[in-house]
């Protein structure tokens, strides 16, 4: 996908060489004034002193880092320690959001694979299908999903009447609800990539495989999932990446029981903390760990690319 | 030439028109989103001439950061809970009503005028009051509701059927009377204790959330939802079999506050709306409105009466002393913050 947009890029280099810089301006505008700004921001942020109920003090201070990484008691005032709590917090966001991404993969490859394998002509109409949900606010689809799921809506009614339980099952505030409705708040983001690599994909070389005596799991294998690798590797990041920071559904469908990094840091701006160095500091966080991941994906993508050419 | 002299006669009349109006002015308020009848704002108008607009918040915490951000100046009224005038007026960013600027200020109910958040009313008056408890749905329990142990220390029937508000004061205030410790209370046996309460009586709950406190009750979700009085009211009128409680314990109260916020542009106009808002009649509109209490007298001939008939209005002689949330000092507040983790980590 990547050598694709590159070649597609050169050629476009040629045509409008003069004006090159000029029709970067808007993208570089946007990227400096919509992404830097406030990253650079929060970064100074999270090493300033807090202001009691918000704001901050313009004096340099580790405070915020010190909060996350140790523990000093109640008080505050006994020898340090490791603090587990965030690491707990920052654990369970992997969690919740990488059982999100194999739920979203289990169900989107099949449907991204059926979808290309359609005839030409009815292939947009199945990709809008798919979209149709998501012309809904996230907010009243997170809401309506609760409402389906609790125990005496109509999902366990369903199940009750065709005799699958006898009593409802507790769906609702449990960890199983958030992931569920981060699968289904993000499940498109994995298809589209997925549905772009498998439909550039030539089944004739699965026929090939075929002909010499490869299985079906051999040639899905073997065949058409390195092929499709790129397509699959950024749906993944792209449910991965916002569920880890979502909030909405945690509350809605987890009950907000416990804190994901989202709500963390949502509590550091908007609840009585008023923590604001703490909250820059675990976005700081939270971002250099998904730049890591990104980076480690970079160069297994570079080394991949070398050594098929 | 008769078309001109018109249409400067219209102009005239139009610039006069501007003048006249600019002459009353305009008032500027930011107030909580659906809190105030648009008729009332209206009536402010015909009576006084003066232009009203609004912008809305929805939480305390998000009006103090806009004001804190720099918004200070743009309006001259705001409409602060209780605990927050108190942190409004230590962070500056209110004025002072001197004596007699407030024509109405006799009006306001004798156990409202010198309230502990605003010693004296100097910078405020009652805007809306009522009270935060919980409510208990009576399918599913018929024992008694009227203590704090519902919430913190359950019978078996109600055990994981419990929505708690998701706001650190509510929960803090709430459970600081079940342990019949002082709220803010520095004291580090307590502190602990309370800690070790909350942990504890999370087993128990269902969930957290404040936005939906009425919805759970009323879809069946929870059987105890900690709630505002006006939510248990219309999660009753929605068909909810809910029971407001009134804890031995105590039960929490609020109160809405309409402030006079610094470097107000239309002082002036904004002390007239005050004026204006302690008239019985037109702080009655609000209550019939909104479904709360007002403190000012003489509102009984105004107000909707089946309003006054709400059992969430009328405690019963059992229950405990109502109290306010405090506004603990930054120590205290680091220690509760963490109180707060801890209990959702």
């Amino acid at each position: 996908m990547a050598a694709g947009a590159a070649s597609g890029g050169s050629a476009t280099t040629d045509t409008y060489k003069e004006s090159r810089t000029w029709l970067l301006m808007p993208a570089w505008l946007t990227l400096s004034i919509l992404v830097l700004a406030p990253v650079s921001m929060m970064l100074v942020y999270s090493f300033l002193t807090k202001e009691f109920r918000g704001g901050v003090i313009w004096e340099f201070s580790l405070a915020a880092y010190d909060q996350f990484f140790f523990d000093r008691g109640l008080f505050g005032d006994e020898a340090p320690k490791i603090e587990w709590t965030y690491i707990l917090i920052f654990w369970r966001s992997i969690w919740q959001a990488g059982a999100a991404t194999l739920l979203s993969l289990a169900i989107g490859f099949p449907t991204a694979y059926f979808i290309a394998t359609r005839p030409e002509h009815s292939r947009p109409l199945w990709v809008f299908l798919i979209t149709i949900p998501y012309w809904v606010n996230l907010l009243i689809r997170t809401v309506s999903m609760k409402f389906l799921l609790r125990d005496q809506g109509p999902f366990n009614d369903l199940l009750i009447s065709i005799g699958l339980i006898d009593s409802p099952l507790h769906i609702v505030n449990t960890n199983f609800a958030v992931q569920l409705g981060l699968f289904y708040s993000y499940l498109p983001f994995m298809v589209l990539p997925i549905y772009a690599a498998v439909e550039r994909y030539n089944f004739s070389l699965s026929e090939a495989a075929a002909d010499l005596y490869a299985s079906k799991w051999v040639t899905l294998r073997r065949i058409l999932l390195p092929a499709v690798k790129p397509g699959v590797i950024a749906g993944c990041i792209l449910v991965f990446v916002p569920s880890m920071g979502s909030f909405l559904a945690p509350d809605l469908l987890g009950g907000a029981k416990n804190f994901m990094i989202g709500s963390l840091i949502e509590e550091q701006f908007k609840g009585n903390a008023g923590n604001w160095p703490f909250g820059a500091a675990a976005s700081m966080i939270l971002m250099t760990m998904v730049l890591i991941l990104l980076l480690i994906y970079a160069r297994q993508q570079a080394r991949a690319e070398k050594t098929e050419g | 030439m008769k078309n001109l002299m018109k249409i400067s006669t219209a102009a005239l009349a139009l610039s006069l028109g501007a003048t006249s109006a600019s002459a009353e002015g305009n008032l500027v308020l930011y107030h909580w989103f659906e809190y105030i009848p648009q008729e009332l704002l209206d009536k402010f108008t015909a009576e006084t001439g003066i232009n009203v607009t609004m912008d809305t918040y929805d939480s305390n915490e998000s009006m103090l950061a806009s004001l804190k951000a720099g918004a200070i100046g743009t309006y001259d009224l705001a409409v602060p809970g209780d605990y927050m005038v108190k942190i409004m007026a230590g962070e500056g960013l209110l004025d002072t009503i001197a004596d007699g600027e407030l024509a109405n200020k006799g009006n306001i109910a004798r156990e409202w005028a010198d309230p502990s958040f605003d010693r004296g009313r100097t910078h405020s008056i009652p805007y809306q009051w009522g009270s935060t408890s919980f409510a208990v749905n009576r399918d599913v329990y018929q024992g008694d509701i009227n203590t704090t142990d519902i919430l913190f220390n359950p019978p078996a029937e109600l055990a994981g059927k419990i929505n708690m508000l998701d706001s650190q004061g509510e929960v803090m205030a709430m459970a600081s009377l079940h342990l019949g410790m002082e709220q803010c209370s520095n004291d580090r046996t307590q502190l602990k204790d309370l800690n070790a309460m909350l942990t504890a009586a999370k087993a128990n709950w269902a969930s957290f959330n404040s936005d939906t406190a009425k919805e759970v009750l009323v879809s069946g979700d929870a059987a105890v939802g900690q709630i505002y009085d006006g939510f248990s009211a219309k999660a009753r009128e929605e068909g909810a079999n809910v029971e407001y409680a009134f804890p031995v314990q105590g039960y929490v109260v609020w109160m809405d506050n309409v402030v006079l916020l610094k470097d107000a542009p239309n002082r002036e106009n904004a002390l007239k709306f005050m004026d204006f808002l302690l008239e019985p009649e037109n702080i009655a509109a609000v209550s019939n409105y909104a479904r709360y209490a007002s403190g000012v007298n003489g509102v009984a001939d105004f107000v909707d009466p089946e309003l006054a008939k709400l059992p969430e209005g009328n405690p019963p002689v059992s229950a405990g002393a109502p109290v306010f949330i405090e506004v603990c000092n930054a120590e205290t507040q680091a220690v509760y913050d963490k109180i707060w983790t801890n209990l959702k980590k």
